[in-house]
């Protein structure tokens, strides 16, 4: 298996502890990663990716050529169309619906909305919304993970797996909520 | 044997550690920051006493490096491209003394500018101070690499400088570690005073001596494990590819590479490798991160249109390389993709809400006003910033200090207002030595030392002069009339313009100490206590 995946959002909105989750799950499938963060200035609420690659066989670049991510999971709906060129043709996009609007010319929220539907395999959730609703509101980035299950191509279980080992340390509660974030965002996935 | 999935920068730590590290010094600088972060948080560093703490610059942590190879024991200096510029001095000239415990001085070079100033490619520094550069192109060579330096560094009796590029240092992978650590080298005697004190009559003779051994340093490089010839069956095209950059030559090609190639992770420049695929191919394309370091030696003087690279336009000459990039040299098309989306606006770093350095800006700009002409000298930091809308507030920004010496050469030129605007941790980094040379003249500048109690910007490391500030402003000569300290809040608006207002009406130096804790670091000692109560 390859899946090549391009996570990203704004300085500060969590996408790393996705990428932590994703990583810990390959890991222990023996898998191969390569992951390339954003550290430094960028991070000051300005945009940020970072590139996750994993796969059965050696991977060579840390960077994901044009065209050949196969999933963008974005906490931003803008942020996930300024990585488009990287996506291949028949690549999925999870993101978050609510945007982040740290600049003044944001664009019109439904002119992102209407660029992302045109868009072949996209899901965009109110992960914020879903999280308070839900009683997990420290868990939306999960929920958004969860999301992106099948696109991921790793079988949840062991994902749930991957959720338990990464916050075993913070106690049950938190592995909880962050299992009921994971479940929720494969639901929404149908 | 255990799998880890480490940064680059990570492996490059654990390396060490497991090298039978005992010291490590380095001042905080992207990408390089999270090597020494690794060893500070590290249980067998801990176990082992590794010194770890934050240097006040990377000059002051090159030499204390030094001082402990000298005793004997393996030390790693660590810091971004710029930092070796700052550390020049001692770095080529242990190139002189040479070392006695082995020294790697790992610089993070940052193609690309993500976030820094200029793009320089630090083997030049190792080519010039003839000191042995390795270059790793992954996260297992990392790991790998630290032991074989150290003990290259002791076999030749040389520093040798590892040199990184951004992909790497913050780049993810899984690497096998060795599960037992070398035992750290005990406190020896064997330094030689003659070698170590360059006074002309020795430095002459180490010159000869360390001219001499590049011979063998080359020699090395030519049987370095890490400089690969892989033979290919298609000659038409030969490749050079130095650390990253091989990376990305391979993923162009997943079922092999149809040519030669030629990895390069180790110098001085194996000119034999190099002149075996220059006579076996027809045209060579050197691929390597930063500057053309390898196509320059190549090329030479002789104008030659079958070496290709970025001094030809085959690759750009400036920023770092990607898969797609590579792909283009090599003629391969590029996977179908989306275009661009027109309708994303740009979204730049900004200073975090509530951050002091916010407040700085506006009383600074609110008084500034009134004046014809005021020139803001700015420095390193995040409150360069400040150069972006809405504050539009600084007019220079060269390297580490030069806000206040910049400020002072502007006031002997005959500006006023000269205004130079500094961070707490570039102050003691680099500043000090300019504010003396100001108040030794009482040059008509003032000095707003923006004190956030961290070093900001690489994500809040300890600062040197944390809790000292006033001090040292006295210990330099300042009159206390002219140091003020201000707590920079909306509230204090009308106290901080007025002092601002008064001390640039002084005709003198004068310091004014803005000081509010970071929000970033704010928030985690928040975190923390919080976390601390309820375990209470």
């Amino acid at each position: 298996m390859k899946t090549d995946i391009i996570l990203c959002g704004v300085g500060g909105q969590g996408i790393l502890s996705i990428a932590t989750i994703i990583g810990e799950a390959a890991m222990n499938e023996n898998l191969y990663i390569k992951q390339a963060e954003v550290h430094g200035m960028s991070q000051r609420g300005g945009d940020v990716q970072s590139n996750l690659r994993i796969s059965s066989n050696p991977i060579a670049s840390d960077l994901i050529a044009r065209g050949g991510a196969d999933v963008i999971i974005s906490m931003e709906p803008m942020e996930a169309l300024r990585y488009l060129p990287f996506l291949s043709k028949e690549g999925w996009v999870i993101t978050s619906s609510t945007p982040f609007k740290n600049i003044p010319n944001y664009p019109d929220i439904d002119v992102i909305n209407a660029d992302l539907a045109k868009l072949p395999h996209v899901i965009t959730l109110n992960i914020e919304q879903m999280a308070k609703d839900n009683g997990v509101p420290r868990s939306a980035n999960v929920i958004l993970l969860g999301a992106a299950q099948k696109a991921l191509g790793i079988e949840y279980e062991k994902l749930e797996d991957a959720i338990r080992r990464v916050f075993g340390r913070k106690g049950e509660a938190i592995v909880e909520a962050n299992i009921k974030a994971l479940a929720l965002g494969r639901e929404a996935q149908k | 044997m255990e799998k880890k999935l480490l940064l680059g920068d990570e492996a490059i730590a654990l390396g060490a550690l497991h090298a039978g590290l005992s010291g490590v010094y380095a001042y905080p600088g992207t990408p390089s920051t999270e090597i020494t972060e690794f060893i500070q948080g590290s249980p067998l560093a801990k176990e082992r006493k590794v010194r770890s703490r934050w240097c006040t610059n990377e000059k002051t942590a090159m030499e204390a490096a030094l001082g402990m190879s000298f005793m004997g024991k393996r030390a790693l200096v660590c810091m971004k491209h710029v930092g070796l510029n700052v550390c020049a001095d001692p770095f080529v000239n242990s190139g002189m003394t040479g070392v006695n415990g082995g020294v790697i001085v790992l610089v993070a070079d940052d193609p690309s500018m993500h976030s820094s100033q200029d793009e320089q490619d630090s083997r030049y520094y190792g080519k010039f101070a003839m000191i042995p550069t390795f270059e790793p192109s992954n996260q297992q060579e990392a790991y790998d690499m630290m032991e074989v330096a150290f003990e290259y560094s002791e076999l030749q009796k040389l520093p040798v400088l590892m040199r990184v590029t951004t992909r790497m240092a913050h780049s993810r992978a899984v690497v096998k570690v060795k599960s037992e650590a070398r035992q750290q080298n005990e406190l020896n005697y064997n330094s030689v005073a003659a070698n170590w004190v360059l006074l002309p009559a020795n430095a002459r003779r180490r010159n000869d001596v360390v001219t001499a051994q590049q011979k063998q340093l080359e020699e090395d490089a030519v049987n370095s494990t890490y400089n690969i010839f892989n033979e290919g069956q298609d000659k038409s095209l030969g490749i050079i590819a130095s650390g990253i950059g091989y990376n990305y030559v391979n993923e162009c090609f997943p079922k092999g590479c149809p040519y030669p190639v030629l990895k390069i992770s180790q110098y001085p420049l194996p000119k034999k490798l190099v002149r075996r695929l220059l006579e076996e191919c027809e045209k060579v394309l050197i691929v390597e991160e930063g500057q053309p370091f390898i196509e320059d030696i190549v090329r030479g003087v002789c104008e030659n249109k079958n070496i290709l690279g970025k001094l030809d336009g085959a690759l750009p000459r400036t920023g770092e390389l990607n898969p797609d990039i590579v792909k283009k040299a090599l003629g391969i098309e590029c996977d179908q993709c989306f275009a661009p989306c027109e309708d994303v606006t740009q979204r730049p770093p900004a200073l975090c809400m509530g951050c002091g350095h916010r407040d700085v800006y506006t009383a600074l700009n609110e008084v500034l006003r009134e004046y014809d002409n005021p020139r803001v000298f700015g420095d390193i930091g995040c409150y360069t910033l400040g150069f972006l809308p809405p504050f539009r507030a600084i007019h220079s920004c060269v390297d580490m200090g030069a806000s206040i010496t910049m400020a002072k050469g502007a006031a002997d030129a005959g500006q006023w207002p000269a205004v130079a605007i500094i961070g707490d941790s570039t102050f003691t980094h680099s500043g000090m030595t300019g504010l003396l040379d100001a108040i030794n003249e009482n040059a008509n500048i003032t000095v707003i030392i923006s004190d956030n109690l961290t070093t900001g910007m690489t994500g809040g490391q300890d600062s040197a002069g944390t809790n000292k500030f006033e001090a040292i402003c006295r210990g330099l000569g300042l009159s206390d009339e002219h140091l003020k300290v201000v707590v920079p809040l909306p509230k204090n608006m009308p106290e901080i313009t007025k002092i601002i207002r008064e001390e640039i009406n002084y005709k003198g130096t004068s310091v004014i100490i803005p000081r509010r804790e970071c929000m970033q670091t704010l928030q985690r000692h928040l975190k923390q206590k919080k976390t601390q109560e309820g375990k209470q």
